[in-house]
């Protein structure tokens, strides 16, 4: 069967067989890696996409029913080569160590500051909750997120 | 210093924000394979057939292996007591000793193959825990099932606890830990028909080389093993990746073509290694006023069907078991007993935050049945230059531990805090707070028993326009070791930091490096690049002589020659021009350690760090649920080269030894099968849970250490069990000798 998405802004039509998920599809066949594969069970949050604005754990989407859905990764942050200032703060926080699990907080922070720009600490760890993260402790996973929102703030 | 101790961004910060690095997950060949294992499910067995007719006939498969496909069955770090796939014949060990192995064209393919694949077993009944094994009516491997065993004895115990004012005799028992990399394991094999290049997810890649080249009997040059990007290790990647590796590896070797295998997280959770269970008795015995003067202890290591790393496991069970004080008499047995479960092996801590549970438990309950304030008995007994470990190893310098002590008790202000936590409880009636401590040691390096492996190189490789190459034996996991190794040799070169590549290692490159564990990069690696850059320095400098220059200075990413500036890449276009050598190897050997391993005395390891950490819980005695609010931890490392790395090691540890303390579980069925196999029932910290941590560090420089500096990897997460362990013994007025302390523990003890 094929299915027609909007990855990252772009229209894109890919053949998927039914037991597919979508995360396999962005991954083995769109070469879309950063959404990555902890758990494949909805546990970890390390394959965390925006999926017509909302965050989903993309290892638990069949990509067939996914047809004509606009998705969001970590690769569709960046403009023109410029990191996103939800990156940039991750940087400046030195909030991963093994990187593994980014993509998926980056992509959780953009949904949370996308609806509350300017978050608690409750709200944060509210939204973070379905993220693992076994590296870092999350300490600096928390400050970079109220950085983010800083800077977006500023931005503005 | 130009670089070493100051607020750097990690080098490989960029690719890691934008989501590209590679790991073995996102790695791929044209053409690739995929495999998958098959696994019996039944704990503990004669395997009597295998049939693999209706598992080639699925689509797409290009092979299904067995034993008889394994041109070296035989697999071990210590002992080859395992196999690669067992035979017909043999003996089936826990419910995922691999019995085959398919490749086909579709992750799909090769599973749907798998679950075609047909045995039959003869069952036998299962061994599962320590006390039962220790009967030795069943034998699970080897000839016993206590196989290994090593010890210490020092003085006269029993004449010392005689003499004691107190005996404090307890048991202990502890559970296994998950390693919980957010990445699972995995491996991609490619034999071209001359050379086996392996591209996986590691720690150790010379353990890798090693053990494919044996069971394909190939000599070590014509396997190559490049490490990818690793999401996490902490221990689990440290020979695992080897029984990975091999699998890809004999799969590519039959098919020839590359081969991706990659671990879903439910294999993950049932053929991989895990923190040892243990079980262990304690006698210790003090003087009046809290000086600890016998120990006696008797530790057990579930070390599940296979030995794997053990043997050498226990040795830093033995040499930590006294924790972080002097005791002139000792007495210690540790043994490694088989199970019919998973084989266990190295974990951020190494055998040792089990008996630094039991240890530091002690402690506390001295403490109080003394009278002597928690935090001052530990300062009584602690180690300080002159004084020795348990094991008779003199210290001579670089003992920060009452350092450690002074600066937690300032850092939280004790005395208030405790008053605080009195007042809370006198107001609370389901809330309860505790304090703990805990004080604890860590030998650097892999100590007298493995300094064999105990030597490092790496290469400085100056590009002409002034950009550095660095490749080094160990590996990046994570903790930030390519960022280290750069600061390191900016620090020598007066290089910019932007411009130093850290590669991913290679074995057809530097020689064997031994295995990045035991907290021994920074010094090994971290020695060996310094070496290599001083090097060429050196031949700079004796350069720029030549040329007539007087005066050298060496700046960051400038050199001062005769008071002009110079930028480094200037200075390097200049001596590359003229042929001067820019490319270097760094060696580096430990000092030669006295130890005899019959009385398991004398110098244990090169050196060690020292750290102390105090937490506040909060339990709530209706759902038994601990939170741990606040946790004060300072550690004496030496020199610290990246203090933005350091913080993030400490507080990725801190959470890590939560999760061990108090939530971390794995549970077997009756027949031995894990119960537990994804993270909707194994509980790992999340955000939800963290305490606030203060980190802080002491820095008693190591004269051998690279610019001063230890290591921290492990003692960051060892400081955290036992000092939480005690803050909720605090709260309740009871002693839990049992991790984890979970809500059903907590409401056990209660009743
Ligand atoms: S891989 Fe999707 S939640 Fe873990
Ligand atoms: S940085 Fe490794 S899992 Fe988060």
């Amino acid at each position: 069967m094929t299915i027609t998405l909007n990855v990252n802004g772009k229209n894109v039509q890919v053949d998927v067989q039914p037991n597919e998920t979508l995360l396999d599809v962005l991954r083995n066949k769109l070469y879309i890696t950063g959404p990555k594969e902890g758990c494949g069970n909805g546990e970890c949050g390390a394959c965390t996409i925006l999926y017509n604005g909302k965050v989903v754990n993309s290892c638990l989407v069949l990509a067939l029913e996914a047809d004509g859905a606009e998705i969001l990764t970590i690769e569709g942050l960046t403009k023109d080569g410029r990191l996103h200032p939800i990156q940039e703060a991750f940087i400046e926080e030195n909030a991963f160590q093994c990187g593994f699990c980014t993509p998926g907080f980056v992509i959780s922070t953009k949904a949370l500051l996308d609806r509350n720009p300017n978050p608690s600490n409750e709200d944060i760890i509210e939204a973070l909750a379905g993220n693992l993260c076994r590296c870092t402790g999350y300490q600096t996973i928390l400050k970079a997120v109220k950085r983010a929102a800083e800077k977006l703030g500023v931005e503005k | 210093m130009k670089l070493v101790g100051r607020k750097v961004k990690r080098i490989d910060a960029m690719e890691k924000a934008l989501g590209r690095s590679t790991y073995t997950h996102d790695f791929e060949l044209p053409g690739m394979l995929y495999g998958a294992v098959v696994y019996p499910g039944v704990a503990h067995g004669v395997l009597k057939s295998i049939d693999t007719s209706k598992a080639k006939k699925v689509p797409g498969v290009a092979a299904v292996a067995t034993y008889k496909d394994v041109p070296n069955n035989e697999l071990g770090i210590v002992t080859k007591d395992m196999h690669v796939l067992v035979p017909v014949g043999g003996k089936v060990r826990f419910e995922a000793d691999p019995v085959a192995l398919v490749a086909a064209e579709t992750k799909e393919a090769a599973e749907e193959a798998a679950a075609l694949v047909k045995f039959e077993i003869e069952e036998l009944p299962p061994v599962l825990t320590i006390d039962r094994a220790l009967k030795n009516d069943i034998v699970v491997n080897g000839e016993r099932n206590d196989a290994f065993h090593r010890k210490i004895r020092r003085g006269d115990v029993e004449k010392a606890l005689e003499e004691s004012h107190l005996v404090i005799d307890m048991e202990f028992e502890t559970g296994y830990q998950e390693h919980a990399y957010l990445e699972t394991q995995g491996a991609v094999a490619w034999w071209d028909g001359n050379t086996m290049t392996i591209w996986g997810s590691m720690q150790c890649p010379y353990y890798v080389q090693n053990d494919v080249a044996e069971v394909l009997r190939l000599p070590l040059s014509k396997v190559r093993v490049i490490q990818l990007e690793t999401g996490g290790g902490f221990g689990g990647k440290e020979d695992v990746p080897s029984y990975i590796a091999v699998k890809a590896a004999l799969l590519s070797y039959l098919t020839m073509k590359p081969v991706k295998l990659v671990y879903k997280r439910e294999w993950d959770f049932r053929e991989t290694s895990k923190r040892h269970p243990s079980k262990s008795r304690y006698r210790v015995g003090f003087s009046k006023d809290g000086k600890v003067l016998a120990l006696h202890a008797t530790v057990y290591l579930d070390m599940g069907a296979y030995s794997t790393l053990t043997p050498i496991v226990m040795y830093r069970s033995l040499t930590h078991a006294g924790s972080a004080y002097s005791i002139d008499n000792v007495h210690v047995d540790v043994y490694g007993v088989y199970t019919n479960k998973v084989p266990t092996g190295a974990f951020r801590g190494f055998g040792s935050p089990q008996v630094l549970f039991a240890m530091e438990s002690i402690m506390d309950e001295a403490a109080k049945r003394l009278g002597i304030d928690p935090l001052e008995i530990r300062m009584k007994n602690a180690l300080q230059p002159g004084k020795s470990t348990i094991t008779g190893h003199v210290l001579k310098s670089s003992v920060g531990a009452k350092q450690t002590l002074m600066a937690v008790k300032k850092a939280s202000n004790y005395e208030k805090l405790k008053k605080e936590v009195e007042e809370f409880n006198k107001k609370s009636v389901f809330l309860k707070r505790g304090l703990g401590w805990s004080h604890v040691i860590y030998g650097v390096s892999l100590g007298s028993a493995g300094q064999h492996l105990d030597a490092s190189a790496a290469q400085v490789h100056v590009k002409a326009d002034g950009s550095v190459t660095v490749m080094i034996g160990g590996t990046e996991m994570g903790q930030g070791a390519k960022t280290v190794m750069a600061m390191i040799a900016c620090e020598v070169l007066g290089c910019e930091l932007e411009k130093v590549t850290v590669l991913q290692p290679d074995t057809s490159v530097l020689q064997d490096s031994g295995p990045t564990v035991a907290s021994r990069t920074t010094v090994f690696s971290g020695n060996a690049v310094k070496i290599a850059a001083q090097k060429i320095r050196d031949r700079i400098v004796e350069f720029l002589k030549k040329e007539g220059y007087k005066s050298i200075e060496i700046g960051k990413g400038i050199w001062v020659l005769d008071g002009e500036h110079v930028p480094f890449g200037a200075v390097i276009r200049k001596a590359n021009d003229a042929n001067v050598k820019l490319v270097e190897t760094g060696w580096y050997e430990t000092p030669k350690l006295h130890f005899d391993q019959e009385t398991g005395t004398g110098e244990a390891y090169i050196t060690y760090t020292f750290s102390t950490q105090l937490s506040l819980v909060e339990v709530d005695i209706l759902t038994g649920r601990v939170q741990v609010k606040e946790v004060w931890v300072c550690h004496d490392i030496g020199k610290v080269i990246n203090p933005d790395g350091a913080i993030g090691q400490v507080q990725g540890g801190v959470v890590q030894g939560m999760g061990y303390a108090l939530m971390e579980e794995i549970k077997h069925d009756e027949k031995g099968r894990m119960i537990i196999r994804n993270f909707d029932n194994y509980t790992v910290p999340l955000i939800t849970d963290i305490p606030k941590i203060n980190a802080m560090f002491v820095e008693e420089e190591f004269e051998e250490g690279p610019f001063g500096a230890k290591g921290l990897g492990e003692p960051s997460l060892m400081s955290s069990p036992p000092s939480i362990a005690n803050a909720v013994s605090n709260a309740l007025g009871v002693r839990f000798n049992r991790l984890p302390i979970t809500p059903e523990e907590v409401l056990l003890k209660l009743s």
